[in-house]
């Protein structure tokens, strides 16, 4: 049995290996997941011990503003000047730092722009003068900056250049006089820029006052653990203060770039699960295939006595053996893709983060092999069980056993479909908790219902869309090849299919976003310009707020509104609220209308908020609240309006004055009326000259504004366009086998029509007609379902604000090209093999 | 006898055709220096017994295989030398086939399957034609059917017609009966000769069945690569008596 199932796998070593590299391509990414997380963990671990090797504790103050639910990052807060003074009292403290550092130094190169850092933070802090020089000296005035040598690179800057520096406050001048490095000749940490400043500098633009620091470095005498000094120094300061180890420090802090990495870990593994279950399909198909084709001698080992079970443990076996080579394979795949992109990341925007070495942990290994195995199983299980079905009278018989009906699996497919799309439903509607599981089990058992419903529409639209080849002899011939066998172009379109629904899918979610936005920006927005800029990390752009002030001074133009935005604990609870510097330009330009009180006015010390939202908190007017925001003591607000709230425009609203001790004090966004009979170009260039020294944003039109806010939708759509790349590769290999078979099982027809005169480059055309009817069928289910999908998710993200239901007409035509061409790519290596078919052996019968 | 009439051309014919097939210790002449020409408008048959090499002659007649040394013409065609393409064209537009079985595209109905090589050409069948060859083998009410649908017989039947809707300079057909019943495989025989003896269409049946050859109007006989023996307007038994008399010169 064993020398009888290896033998014949020998035979097959082609299909089999491309249904292999399904698997190969799953595993490897989920090996190269694995690694990733690994390798750059470690190495990020390594960076930040190093940043705190000389820390031998950290105090820091207990944040006012701690993390919500809605907001996983408390708010710092700043400690003040004395207890640096305290610290360094305490008993084994030889020596206490107070260090003022935050994220929010924005250099502008010497390009004008400003220097990006793609992800790392960008520090602005006090000279403390521990970091070895390369050029210059530590900044000794309040005009004078030091930066790490990485930093000054990239800007362009070198020692005695100005340099412009956004920080809490607007572009503020200063002379580059020292640049430095890091201990190992490293010219930045992980690729951090660090821009140092004098103490008094530092505390004013990074943290927002005078003597306050963000957290006291403390060193240990000689012989003092760092564990007993933290209790004694957390003794000494009492509450309001956190105390740590420098371990411990370095431990939370490398938390955070790994949180960004289990991101990063998740799309891996998204696309795992996408080759794994395209993959599925195709092995499929292939153990269907290959158990059809060996029917007699499968029924033959059943007449000599073969059990049932070992009629499936042949089948299964065989799926075994390339399950675990695919996986080993994929397994060196992924850890080489793990190293390569772990090699990559390590040098996003110039940083050179030490790689610890390439780690594969024995999860990734067992990981990997199991989830490979398993899926090529599962997927072999149907197969196998039809083998066993096979009677041994079927050895005797001439032909293959007749292609089932097909209401069996319609009936299945219909059912599994309705209960993939329940379960979807429910996942949108969002009962329940685990709702993107829902969702995304939902859209599988779809697409395995959709899967089972193939067969049946088939026949009709294969023979539809065929039609259109009909136009020559060979199209012809290939289109009715297409729909011989129902069953096998079916599972090959639908694996097709699953990458084409999905981007078609999220394209559906992106373009109504779009729409909606473009609606509520026309629709509420009585502005003929926007200031904004593209969001490109945590931190939004911001513009100088005298801007603001500036533009409403120009003649032409009649109002505007600008807001800033910060996290605040109001009235003890946390909730996002928006400075505005003008409330009777916002009534005008987004039409507020006020339900009590008044919405034309908001001085210091004064809130409105909406309706909904006073409801909700119990608020109303005249009331007085305590809000505390990011920076600064308690505010106690009153209420002096509350409004109709709208997409817009709703929560709470504050003056410029009280937000000028938000984390971020400077507006976000600016909106301008022009006055009527006034030119909007004119304004705009004036605008633009004012924003000069605030090179973060941009002024311009509404459309400009949607796309500007957009503009991070090509990212995700590039991701899942590689996403798509992968399911369509799959997909090939599944067209590739299809068609390599039906050459092979068709040799004697290819034979008689190349008797009767079918020339080689029409039997080529024969076969390619055939593989781009079952790609252009596979992306038209795609299509079809993925429209399906996105208008599911646009409707149950009404509420969300996504109103429009767009549907991407020109990306859904440019699939359909796109699974043509695939189809003629499919086509070639088959076609050579149809045009070569010998004749004379092909006809001859014995 | 034996010579072709004045002013006719052969409408196929071969000049001392050698066929060798592999080589060294495997090697096998499957044709020895044959030379024959098949007379336009004649029904010739080839016989001989197993193995002596009529497939293969046929083969190389009908342009589906290279010949080894020797000319074979097709009309005035000379076929050595010509590649693919043209070898294609040329039986495409001058030559009919009718194999013993899997004649037919199965998902082609019968009546496309008739017109398929006028199709592959681009040509359009000629009406009359098409309908009169369809009534003579009496396909009318099946032209709808796929061939799974037909019996064996008029499967055969359907080859027929396909083979000579587009009227070719010949018509080869090797044990086209060889699958079927004595009675159904007397009318396609049968058919064959009214095509011959009507419309002057060239036939060459490849068979080892003396019955068969006895619809000829010629018989080839070949034995081991060489032809033996000829014989015209034959009947069942001088064919049987032919082979008879070649079988004791082969044991004797
Ligand atoms: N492709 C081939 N390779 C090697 N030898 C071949 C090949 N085709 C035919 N032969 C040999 O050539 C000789 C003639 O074969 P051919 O098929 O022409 O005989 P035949 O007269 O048609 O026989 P039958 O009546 O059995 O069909 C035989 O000995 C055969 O074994
Ligand atoms: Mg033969």
């Amino acid at each position: 049995m064993l020398r009888a199932t290896f033998s014949s796998m020998l035979q097959r070593k082609l299909r089999l290996t491309l249904s292999g590299l399904a698997v190969v391509l799953g595993v490897m990414f989920v090996a190269g997941a694995f690694v990733l997380t690994d390798t750059l963990g470690r190495s990020f671990d390594g960076l930040f011990t190093t940043v705190y090797s000389k820390t031998d504790v950290e105090v820091t103050a207990k944040s006012k503003i701690a993390a919500s639910e809605a907001s996983h990052d408390e708010v710092p807060t700043p400690l003040p000047a004395s207890a640096v003074q305290t610290v360094d009292d305490v008993p084994g403290v030889a020596v206490a730092h107070g260090i003022a550092m935050a994220d929010g130094a924005r250099v502008i190169g010497a390009d004008g722009k400003i220097v990006n850092s793609a992800g790392p933070p960008r520090f602005g802090t006090n000279w403390l003068g521990d970091q070895p020089l390369r050029d210059g000296h530590g900044p000794q005035a309040d005009n004078q900056v030091a930066m790490n040598a990485a930093l000054a690179e990239t800007a362009g800057l070198k020692v005695g250049d100005s340099v412009g520096i956004l920080t809490l406050q607007p572009k503020r001048m200063f002379t580059l006089v020292g640049i430095f490095g890091y201990d190992g000749g490293k010219d930045s940490l992980g690729g951090a820029q660090v821009v140092a400043f004098t103490e008094p500098v530092a505390q004013e633009l990074m943290l927002g006052e005078r003597s306050v620091y963000s957290s006291i470095d403390v060193r240990a005498d000689d012989g003092v653990s760092a564990d007993t000094l933290k209790g004694r120094i957390a003794s000494k300061l009492g509450d309001g203060y956190v105390v740590k180890t420098g371990a411990e420090a370095a431990a939370e802090r490398s938390a955070g770039p790994k949180e960004f990495l289990s991101f990063f870990n998740k799309i891996l593994l998204g696309f795992a699960g996408v080759a794994l279950f395209v993959g599925i399909f195709l092995i499929v198909n292939t153990f269907s295939i290959i158990v059809a084709q060996r029917t007699r001698e499968l029924a033959l080992l059943r007449a000599v006595g073969a059990s049932r079970r070992q009629m499936v443990g042949s089948v299964l076996l065989e799926a075994l053996v390339i399950g675990a080579l695919a996986s080993l394979v994929g397994l060196g795949a992924g850890i080489g893709v793990g190293a390569l992109l772990a090699a990559v990341f390590s040098q996003v925007g110039g940083g050179d983060l030490a790689l610890a070495g390439i780690g594969v942990p024995l999860s990734a290994v067992i990981g990997s092999l199991a989830v490979g195995i398993l899926v090529t199983l599962i997927a072999a299980a149907i197969p196998a069980l039809r083998a066993a079905r096979i009677p041994p009278v079927a050895a005797l018989t001439e032909a293959a056993t007749p292609d089932r009906p097909l209401t069996r699996v319609t009936v299945a497919g219909g059912a599994v479909f309705a209960a993939g799309a329940m379960l979807l439903g429910i996942g949108l509607t969002g009962v329940g908790d685990a709702t993107l599981w829902t969702i995304l089990g939902g859209v599988l058992i779809s697409f395995i219902g959709v899967a089972l419903l193939t067969p049946v529409i088939a026949r009709p639209v294969v023979g539809a869309v065929g039609r259109l080849f009909a136009w020559s002899v060979p199209g012809k011939l290939g289109r009715l090849n297409s729909g011989r066998n129902p069953r096998r172009t079916a599972i090959t379109a639908a694996a097709l299919m699953v990458g084409i629904a999905l981007i078609t899918g999220i394209t559906t979610v992106l373009s109504s976003t779009t729409a909606s936005l473009t609606k509520l920006v026309n629709e509420q927005v009585q502005a003929d310009l926007i200031i904004s800029g593209e969001q490109s990390g945590p931190r939004p752009p911001t513009f100088d707020p005298a801007v603001l002030d500036r533009a409403a001074a120009l003649p032409g133009v009649d109002a505007v509104a600008g807001a800033s935005f910060d996290q605040a604990l109001v009235d003890g609870k946390r909730q996002s609220v928006a400075g505005v510097n003008d409330l009777a330009a916002v009534k005008r330009i987004a039409s507020l209308r006020a339900t009590a009180g008044t919405v034309d006015e908001l001085s210091a010390g004064q809130v409105v908020l909406d309706k909904d939202l006073a409801a909700k908190a119990g608020v109303t007017l005249g009331q007085r609240i305590t809000t505390q925001f990011s920076r600064g003591a308690p505010h106690t607000l009153t209420v002096t309006g509350i409004y109709e709230k709208s997409e817009m425009v709703n929560g709470w609203l504050v003056s410029a004055v009280d937000a000028a001790d938000f984390g971020i004090p400077q507006p976000v966004q600016g909106y301008l009326k022009v006055a009527d009979g006034a030119s909007v170009a004119d304004v705009r260039t004036q605008v633009t000259a004012l924003l000069a020294d605030s090179p973060e944003v941009t002024v311009g039109d509404r459309s400009e504004f949607v796309k500007q806010q957009t503009s991070q939708f090509d990212t995700v759509l590039a991701m899942i366009q590689i996403l798509l790349a992968l399911a369509i590769l799959i997909a090939v290999l599944g067209i590739v086998n299809t068609l390599a078979l039906s050459v092979l099982e068709r040799t004697r027809e290819l034979g008689l029509l190349r008797a009767i005169g079918l020339r080689r480059a029409q039997t080529m055309r024969m076969v390619t007609v055939e593989a781009v009817v079952i790609s252009v069928f596979g992306a038209l289910l795609g299509v079809t379902v993925g429209a399906g999908l996105g208008t599911a998710v646009v409707r149950a993200l009404k509420s969300e604000g996504i109103t429009q239901l767009a549907l991407p007409w020109t990306q859904m035509g440019t699939y359909l090209v796109l699974a043509a061409f695939v189809g003629v790519l499919a086509a070639v290596l088959p076609a050579i093999r149809a045009a070569r078919v010998n004749v004379l052996t092909a006809i001859a019968y014995e | 006898m034996g010579t072709m009439p004045e002013g006719m051309t052969a409408a196929a014919r071969a000049v001392d055709v050698w066929k060798v097939y592999g080589t060294g210790e495997a090697q096998v002449v499957a044709l020895r220096g044959v030379n024959v020409e098949l007379e336009r408008g004649r029904f010739t048959a080839i016989m001989g017994p197993s193995g002596s090499g009529k497939s293969t002659l046929m083969h190389c007649l009908a342009g589906l295989d290279a010949v080894t040394r020797g000319e074979v013409y097709i009309g005035e065609t000379r076929l050595a030398g010509l590649g693919d393409a043209r070898l294609t064209q040329l039986r495409r537009e001058q030559v009919g086939f009718i194999f013993q079985q899997f004649n037919l595209l199965p998902t082609l109905s019968a009546e496309e399957n008739i017109a398929l090589p006028m199709a592959i050409a681009g040509r359009k069948p000629n009406r009359e034609w098409l309908d009169a060859v369809i009534d003579t083998l009496g396909l009318r009410d099946r032209l709808r059917h796929r061939p799974s649908q037909l019996s064996g017989g008029q499967q055969q039947r359907v080859a027929c017609a396909r083979a000579l809707v587009s009227r070719p300079d010949v018509v080869f057909a090797d044990e086209p009966t060889g699958n079927l019943d004595s009675r159904s495989g007397a009318e396609v025989l049968a058919f064959l000769r009214n095509s011959a003896r009507e419309y002057g269409q060239t036939i060459v049946l490849v068979t080892h069945d003396p019955n068969a050859a006895s619809y000829a109007d010629r018989v080839v006989f070949l034995a081991d690569g060489h032809v033996v023996a000829e014989l015209r307007d034959p009947t069942a038994e001088t064919v049987l008596d032919t082979m008879k008399r070649l079988d004791a010169m082969v044991l004797g």
